[in-house]
């Protein structure tokens, strides 16, 4: 039991390193949490015009990726929504 | 052709004294003439840690406002040729000193010196705009702490934003027995978030406390820090030398021990 505590500990870290990531983006490009609500706000009701998703697990964060080739970093807007149903979805015509 | 180096780290107690002590005390074991400034006004420590302390007469201050000769407020180091500390005033503060002057300041200096050395105050404002002024280029000192890394960026971006020509990655205080566990980040882990050059890794070391007891810096002796700082000298003279391998070999009876403890403290 003891043992399996320290297989599954998460690593405290890539909790930091999570976490700065997260962090260090939100410094440079240095939006504000409440732009960051909007943001969050305004995307879920665009989503929610073509699929019914859950508009309270949605999250928004800006993350850093290395470009390998290039050698540099950019920032990106990762966002997770969570789909309801796929039945309901509208199928656009046309 | 002379350098001026900023050291430099937005947060306090990460090492910047500590490094730009035994970088001095390494370039100068390398043969260099070198200055090293103590910027941090109404703070002073940088004559501490060298072992110094009884021997300041004027301070930088007193250089600024004209009290004094440069030469006469450098203090020489008697155990290295070529080593002099210009420490700072204790009982003035940061406004004593505006950019314009320190960069006049270093000029100076550059006539007689190889390296400048400047020993940058915590934090971003005026002392650290002094220090910064008439510097070349930065050396970021960092531990793989949380707090010390989202510091170190931010004092990236205002270097960065202020032309400073190059800027390099010190990483202090790295225990490689908690990289290995997965408790610490690595210095690659750092480099990865902070995308720059990195220029040396410092492990944590109990000499470096008995060090700053004795003011006798570390650099150059046998001791594994010892020898990271010397490796650092190595490369801001424009050596290429590899990265020391930190790792620990723990042997098999330390392993059990180690479980057992490890064993004891979930129980606790």
């Amino acid at each position: 039991m003891k043992f399996r505590y320290y297989l599954n500990r998460n690593k405290s870290k890539s909790i930091a390193m999570d976490r700065l990531k997260v962090l260090l983006i939100s410094d440079r490009v240095d939006c504000n949490p409440d732009m960051m609500e909007m943001l969050k706000k305004d995307l879920t009701r665009v989503i929610s015009k073509y699929l019914e998703i859950d508009a309270d697990a949605v999250n928004v964060q800006i993350r850093k990726t290395s470009l390998k080739d290039k050698g540099t970093y950019q920032a990106k807007i990762c966002a997770n929504a969570p789909i309801k149903s796929v039945s309901n979805a509208v199928t656009l015509k046309p | 052709m002379s350098e001026v180096i900023v050291v430099t780290s937005g947060k306090g107690g990460v090492g910047k004294t500590t490094t730009t002590a035994n970088i001095g005390t390494g370039l100068a074991k390398l043969g260099k003439k070198v200055a090293l400034i103590d910027t941090d006004i109404g703070l002073r420590n940088l004559d501490v840690v060298m072992g110094l302390e009884n021997r300041i007469v004027y301070h930088l201050v007193d250089v600024i406002e004209g009290n004094c000769r440069l030469k006469q407020a450098l203090i020489r180091d008697k155990r290295y040729p070529g080593l002099f500390v210009l420490p700072s005033a204790q009982t003035r503060d940061k406004s004593a000193v505006n950019p314009a002057q320190m960069t006049e300041l270093t000029q100076q200096l550059r006539d007689c010196f190889d390296y400048i050395i400047l020993d940058c105050p915590a934090g971003i404002e005026q002392g650290f705009q002094n220090a910064v002024a008439g510097a070349d280029r930065a050396l970021v000192v960092t531990t793989p702490e949380v707090s010390a890394i989202r510091d170190a960026d931010r004092i990236i971006g205002l270097l960065e934003a202020k032309g400073m020509s190059r800027c390099d990655l010190i990483v202090n205080r790295i225990r490689m027995d908690m990289v290995m566990r997965g408790d610490m980040m690595s210095m690659d882990d750092v480099v990865d978030i902070l995308a720059i050059n990195l220029i040396g890794i410092i492990p944590d070391d109990e000499r470096i406390v008995i060090s700053t007891n004795q003011g006798e810096p570390v650099a150059g002796d046998d001791s594994k820090v010892g020898q990271a700082f010397m490796n650092i000298c190595c490369r801001i003279m424009g050596k290429d030398v590899p990265f020391m391998d930190l790792a620990v070999k723990r042997r098999f009876f330390m392993r059990f021990t180690g479980l057992l403890k490890k064993q004891r403290e979930v129980r606790s």
